[in-house]
């Protein structure tokens, strides 16, 4: 081979949350270093957390991220819950549920067509995507306005809603007020199943790895906010065992941490690990519409990541409309809560993939300490590993093409890196 | 209209959580009559093309918390004939500003195992502390349509109608019972700016103050009121630092409770 180097390098990733470089170094075909730089300025959340009263964790957290606040807010509420003791309420579990279906719809709507989409249809932005397939934007909108008016409903506003609280939420909805939406949630699940038929279409890199898939894990339901962490490698653990299990580094490159699976490394959390454990789970009209295209578990390819996003569309749109036919309003919309001493973990399934909260709390309810392990710092050390395999694939490739296609292989994982500290910039180095 | 007589708008971060700019993409009613009315020339959340300037409008979201942002925020100024902040970050400093009031190192140490690769300022402050600034939109999240309002006025050259009168204006628009009087729960609402559309006390909760202070905030009769309702200092101090606790009248008022 010859020496030949060069250098892949993007400095502003686009059409991800937060900001990032990706710079890869190449001898030949040869990858000689990958970095995904994260320069985004840190936000120390889980510093200013101490000495904040627990009921107001769910606002402050909330605030990590623009894009999936609801996630922030479950993690934060079930981790305080289980540390001071308290039981919810059936039906606050299932507006919970509905509460994440919303997010997933809108996230999702948001990642598959106007952040992924224009890389497999060839387009800079949606905008310009628009201007050649008006018909599919404007479905895109309108079903990302369903979610947004799922969380508005439920939480009073789409980004950073204020409802939900330790115990429950400050009010809950009446059964009419949820079955004004089942309308448009019928159409929304229609559009869905014509979104995975849509995404299966476009053409994949034939690119495969051997991936650690971890998600959560539920007897009877596809996961968000409850059950045990699992992995295709034998994982079996609840979120107290979390921190035994994973530990996070302190890269120079990045001012996101990246969290390491003991003694197995990298690891993936996110659609495709969801998909891969829980596929019996989905309901049918998910399942149904993965199997109609051919996709079943497992799926090794992340850029096919794009279908399983819609397939969990699928499943978002109709898990909101079970939850709308089977809802009672509970009897109060809080639990009562009582303040104690004590330490409390949670795990849910936020849109982009596993979120970790830790909190111990005094006996006048402030915390003391406080972790959080977003998902992108969870796959962060993952996306490198497959930028090193993929671009040995693409390092013959004309630069602009190839740089393209890397940045395309970051956004598979719809990196949120204001979450985790919070862009993206892709760089290739031929040296 | 050709792209060359539409307006330039650029979308630029600083430390924040993106929720401002997203709010844009989530427009959904009003996204692609927007993007046919102006050029959107720098954007990277929604694309790659990122263009130079000059621009005709820069949005900034975000508060400097970095050398390097010091930095930046002159040169977009710079590149900008309109420069107008989005969101609470941009106008106060956002929630990270809550380090202003303890020392960043040992929040580095506390939160990082290599201390040594972090780089940041002491403070978390707004734009308008180190550019001039032509409009600031409030919110924690900013309100979509007052941010289509933005452009449009910003676009024709008039000035937007926000307006600057309380939360409690917006309580009584919606015909939301007083949850202060009627069931005694600490409101920030008499000192917050209004634009959120008063959904808290909607939803049975007090306000907690995501828009920031109002023009004439009497801050220390709404503390007077918090104690009246057997809220101790601490907790007066912790309502107002929040998401616009560097706000002068907001910091104020909290450090007048602060007795740490």
């Amino acid at each position: 081979m010859n020496g030949k180097t060069r250098t892949i390098r993007v400095d502003t990733l686009a059409r991800v949350e937060g900001e990032g470089a990706i710079l890869i170094k190449l001898n030949g075909d040869r990858v000689t270093d990958v970095k995904l730089r994260i320069y985004e300025p840190p936000r120390f959340f889980e510093a200013f957390l101490r000495g904040r009263h627990y009921s107001e964790v769910a606002d402050i957290t909330a605030r990590i991220c623009g894009i999936c606040p609801i996630a922030y807010q479950m993690s934060a509420v079930h981790a305080i819950e289980r540390a001071l003791g308290v039981q919810i309420d059936p039906a606050i579990r299932m507006l919970r549920r509905l509460f994440y279906c919303g997010e997933w719809i809108e996230s999702h709507a948001l990642h598959v067509y106007m952040l992924h989409a224009p890389d497999f249809l060839g387009y800079q932005d949606v905008l310009a995507m628009a201007k050649d397939h008006r018909e599919i934007v404007e479905q895109s909108l309108r079903l990302k306005k369903i979610g947004n008016h799922i969380v508005r409903v439920l939480g009073g506003r789409e980004i950073h809603p204020i409802s939900a609280t330790v115990g429950g939420f400050s009010k809950t909805p009446s059964k009419q007020q949820l079955r004004s939406m089942r309308d448009d949630l019928r159409w929304a699940l229609d559009a869905s199943i014509a979104t995975v038929k849509l995404v299966a279409g476009f053409e994949f890199p034939d690119f495969e790895q051997d991936y650690e898939f971890v998600a959560l894990a539920h007897p009877d339901e596809y996961p968000f906010n409850e059950g045990r962490l699992v992995s295709n490698r034998g994982l079996n653990i609840d979120a107290a065992e979390y921190e035994d299990h994973f530990f996070e580094q302190h890269v120079k490159h990045s001012n996101s941490l990246h969290s390491v699976h003991r003694g197995s490394g990298s690891y993936l959390v996110g659609p495709l690990a969801r998909f891969n454990l829980n596929f019996d789970k989905l309901p049918a009209p998910a399942r149904q519409a993965a199997q109609d295209v051919g996709l079943v578990p497992p799926v090794k390819n992340p850029f096919r990541s794009i279908i399983v996003r819609a397939v969990e569309l699928v499943f978002a749109c109709a898990e909101a409309l079970r939850i709308i036919e089977e809802y009672a309003p509970p009897a109060s919309a809080s639990a009562k809560v009582e303040v104690r001493r004590g330490v409390g973990q949670a795990i849910t399934e936020a849109p982009r993939g596993i979120l970790y909260h830790r909190y111990a709390v005094d006996d006048n309810g402030l915390i003391v300490t406080a972790k959080i392990v977003p998902p992108t710092s969870q796959n962060q050390k993952r996306i490198e590993d497959d930028l090193r395999d993929f671009a040995a694939q693409v390092a013959a490739w004309p630069l602009e093409e190839a740089t393209w296609k890397c940045e395309q292989a970051v956004r598979n994982y719809d990196p949120c890196i204001s979450c985790a500290t919070h862009f993206l910039r892709v760089s290739i180095e031929r040296t | 209209m050709s792209s060359k007589t539409k307006p330039r708008i650029g979308v630029f971060k600083f430390a924040s959580c993106d929720g401002c700019q997203l709010s844009l993409l989530d427009a959904e009613d009003h996204l692609l009559a927007v993007a046919d009315a102006i050029e959107i020339a720098y954007f990277p959340e929604a694309s790659r093309t990122m263009s130079k300037g000059p621009y005709d409008i820069a949005l900034v979201e975000g508060s400097i918390t970095t050398h390097h942002d010091a930095h930046r925020i002159q040169e977009i100024r710079r590149q900008s004939k309109k420069l107008v902040t989005i969101g609470a970050c941009a106008t106060s400093g956002g929630i990270q500003a809550l380090r202003n009031w303890r020392d960043v190192d040992e929040f580095i140490r506390f939160v990082y195992a290599s201390p040594k690769f972090i780089s940041t300022l002491k403070l978390s402050t707004p734009i308008a502390e180190h550019v001039p600034v032509d409009f600031e939109l409030r919110g924690c999240p900013i309100n979509q349509y007052q941010l289509v309002e933005l452009i449009a006025a910003t676009v024709a050259g008039r000035r937007p109608n926000i307006p600057t009168y309380s939360v409690c204006m917006e309580c009584k628009s919606r015909e939301t019972v007083c949850v202060a009087i009627a069931r005694r729960i600490a409101c920030l609402g008499p000192v917050t700016q209004a634009g959120c559309g008063a959904i808290c006390p909607a939803f049975d909760r007090g306000c907690f103050g995501c828009y920031g202070p109002m023009d004439s905030a009497n801050t220390a009769s709404i503390s007077e009121q918090f104690r009246v309702l057997g809220q101790t200092d601490p907790q007066i101090a912790r309502a107002f630092r929040g998401f616009n606790a560097w706000a002068w009248q907001f910091r104020k008022a909290s450090e007048e409770c602060d007795h740490t």
